[in-house]
């Protein structure tokens, strides 16, 4: 049985910088999913998340992302186009995902897999609250998520 | 002629931490250390419940989100004057240890190695010396010939399908760079195994807290882990019998790996003794509390001037006024603005209006604002604590210290004094020091919370009670990176005002009121730098105090952009 990990990553202190967080959150909520997928909240954290991604298969991250688009873009990313590298750096708190895929690369055991699904922030002022912009993309994350679990060959069903 | 060199990895928008320097005859003369997003996150508590908090305020830094937590429920329980059970604080203590030694070992190997080690060197080095030379230095059990050829094998595959990419941004073939291409293959095999241990580490954080990365097992007045010797949903034997094999294993990488592995760098970079070294005044808290008042501890903590052991002042407890009568914060460099003008303001008074300048040389460049200790910046770290322990006398530092002098003159090294440790090499010396105690304080918790339940004590949580009016607390946390305090004032139950002063703070601070700068800028001065394109070296000095700067904004980025930017002035 191959295993997916959806990972929600972003600090949710930060308005739209914690949407991965936020779709986590509502995808657990909203769906039940096959026991092959595990749906994770990552919030800002680095080296933790080694060993929640070491067995996975197919890896999907939803995080805020700078990509030039318009604000409240969604953006998705496969494979190659998924950053993975080590950068510089002068705190912890850039080990980012390019650096954990990179780790896990470099170890063997990277996932065969990885798409990313972007959202360009809108704000990334103080609050708990994403902007109403990317709070109205907020379903279609969702359905892209879902998206690529099926495209996997897993169950997510909505809940009634 | 100078040279300006600005390494600001990020943009100003995500912006984290920014170093300047100013390089004359091949050497740092001017440093300034700046902090490039608004530290306001304290603001978001306000109003609401106390109880609350702790959940919340670990959302502020993606690295040091359970430090930040124990903080902000140790700040309220000191503010209600609340006891805290024996077990929850055991368990806090295990909690707080597995971190710190998780932040240690992932410091070390995956984000500070690579400034000493040269990855592209070891694909040169003949494997057999690699392990003849890790299996004369250490019993580790991951030095053998197989582990050198596989390790090698693995770095040969990357660079010839070319994914070495993922080690482009490091400085490979650096003039700075010492070590034989056989010593660096057996560290890139030691990065490798501490994938693995660091693993552990987290594994323990995550079975105590209920989840990982962010713990879901604090509450102001204890912890929510109901214990039961046979119940299969909360925290049972089987669990602590879990945790004590993950123990077991951190221990044996951190014995013949770690800890060997610093002695080898301290032996081939000697000089890296005598540079980087920070302020020369230390502040540690004391850790690891043993009694439900938070006045008995396992680890010493308190204010010590030079390398004067014997002028050594104790913090004697949680809250202890010598403490918080000490701290206060300026803004004169810091582009904040207090409304009865650039004094210094206690934490508990604190203000956070923001009033951003560009970045002025001479006048305000960082949005972190200088935390003083009786009105002169101090060190914190794990140097600060390493250092308190030798002055109140603590065998397990005594020991350590001594073990790593001893290893290190075997390899031919200089010696480790208390001195040598404010240094770039020393700081990563003290830490591995401290990993080494902070485990046996591991092992020990785990013990006291056995026996404690084996006396039938299944106490986790005392209920808080808010009173009418205004109550203030302080919270100390000895954190992976030093004293965190988060200060909290509660008028009729809600959150009236909130500041936490955090490790970094004090060491990436601007000069402060009177102009005197902390750590980083300090540490920064007389560095040479062979290369101002590559800034190896100022890099080394700042990475050996494990920056983090509490707040974590961390965008997936397409548009890579280049970190390093030099300006001939």
């Amino acid at each position: 049985m191959s295993k997916t990990v959806v990972l929600g990553i972003g600090n949710v202190l930060m308005s739209d910088e914690g949407v991965g967080v936020h779709a986590a959150k509502a995808l657990v909520e909203q769906y039940d999913f096959s026991s092959d997928v595990e749906v994770v909240d990552g919030g800002t954290t680095g080296m933790e998340l080694l060993p929640v991604l070491e067995g996975a298969d197919s890896l999907v991250v939803i995080d805020a992302i700078r990509a030039g688009q318009p604000p409240a873009s969604i953006v998705r990313l496969e494979g190659d186009e998924v950053p993975s590298f080590f950068k510089t750096k002068l705190s912890p708190h850039q080990v980012g995902l390019s650096d954990i895929l990179a780790a896990l690369a470099f170890k063997g055991c990277a996932p065969g897999r990885v798409v990313l699904i972007g959202v360009q922030p809108v704000t990334l002022t103080l609050g708990m609250q994403l902007s109403p912009q990317v709070e109205a993309r907020l379903e279609d994350v969702l359905k892209l998520a879902v998206e690529e679990l099926t495209a996997c060959g897993h169950l997510a069903t909505l809940r009634t | 002629m100078s040279t300006r060199i600005t390494i600001d990895p990020v943009t100003r928008i995500e912006g984290h931490l920014r170093i300047d320097v100013e390089v004359e005859n091949g050497r740092v003369a001017k440093s300034w250390a700046s902090g490039q997003m608004w530290r306001g996150i304290e603001q978001i508590v306000l109003d609401r419940d106390p109880r609350d908090a702790w959940a919340i305020v670990q959302r502020i830094c993606g690295v040091c989100t359970t430090v930040h937590a124990i903080g902000s429920v140790r700040a309220v329980e000191d503010a209600l004057q609340l006891e805290v059970p024996l077990n929850a604080q055991y368990i806090r203590n295990m909690i707080l240890a597995a971190h710190t030694l998780h932040d240690h070992i992932v410091h070390f190997y995956q984000l500070s190695a690579l400034d000493w080690v040269d990855v592209v060197s070891a694909t040169k080095a003949n494997p057999v010396t690699a392990a003849r030379f890790a299996e004369g230095i250490s019993d580790w059990e991951g030095n053998s010939r197989a582990v050198m050829f596989d390790t090698q094998e693995r770095l040969k595959t990357f660079v010839s399908s070319g994914q070495l990419g993922i080690f482009t941004n490091g400085y490979w073939g650096h003039p700075a760079m010492k070590l034989s291409p056989e010593v660096n293959l057996m560290a890139v095999a030691h990065y490798l195994q501490a994938l693995d241990a660091q693993r552990w580490a987290n594994k323990i954080v995550g079975t105590l807290g209920s989840k990982t990365p962010h713990i879901q097992n604090l509450a102001v007045g204890g912890v929510s882990n109901p214990i039961s010797t046979d119940s299969q949903s909360v925290l049972t034997i089987e669990r602590l019998m879990e945790i004590k094999e993950c123990m077991d294993k951190i221990g044996s990488f951190l014995h013949n790996c770690y800890f060997v592995d610093v002695a080898a760098i301290a032996a081939s970079y000697p000089e890296w003794l005598s540079l980087g070294a920070g302020v020369d005044d230390f502040l540690s808290s004391p850790e690891f509390p043993l009694d439900t008042k938070g006045t008995q501890f396992m680890m010493p903590g308190g204010f010590l001037h030079g390398n004067d052991l014997a002028g050594f002042k104790k913090i004697s407890r949680f809250g202890d006024p010598y403490f918080t009568d000490g701290v206060a914060e300026s803004v004169t460099h810091s582009w904040y603005t207090y409304k009865n003008g650039e004094g210094e303001l206690k934490p508990w008074k604190g203000e956070t209006t923001p009033a951003y300048t560009d970045f002025q040389d001479e006048g305000k460049y960082s949005w972190v604002k200088s935390p003083t200790f009786y009105g002169k910046p101090a060190q914190v770290g794990p140097i600060a604590s390493v250092l308190a322990g030798l002055a109140t006398g603590d065998p397990k530092t005594k020991l350590y210290v001594d073990r790593l002098d001893e290893k290190v003159h075997s390899l031919s090294g200089p010696k480790i004094t208390p001195a040598a440790l404010n240094s770039t090499v020393g700081r990563h010396a003290a830490r591995m020091i401290r990993a080494c105690i902070l485990y046996e304080n591991l092992q020990a918790n785990w013990q006291l919370l056995m026996d404690n339940i084996g006396k039938g004590d299944m106490t986790t949580f005392n209920k808080p009670t808010f009173p009418k009016g205004e109550i203030a607390g302080v919270g100390q946390v000895e954190a992976p990176r030093g004293l965190l305090s988060h200060w909290v004032v509660i008028k009729d139950g809600r959150i009236a005002n909130y500041q936490a002063v955090v490790p970094s703070t004090w060491l990436a601070a601007p000069k402060d009121h009177e102009g005197r700068p902390a750590s980083y800028e300090v540490a920064l001065l007389g560095t040479p730098v062979a290369d101002s394109e590559r800034p190896l070296e100022p890099l080394r000095t700042i990475h050996s105090f494990d920056p983090c700067l509490a707040c974590a904004v961390h965008l997936t980025d397409v548009e890579h952009k280049t970190a390093v930017k030099v300006r001939v002035l």
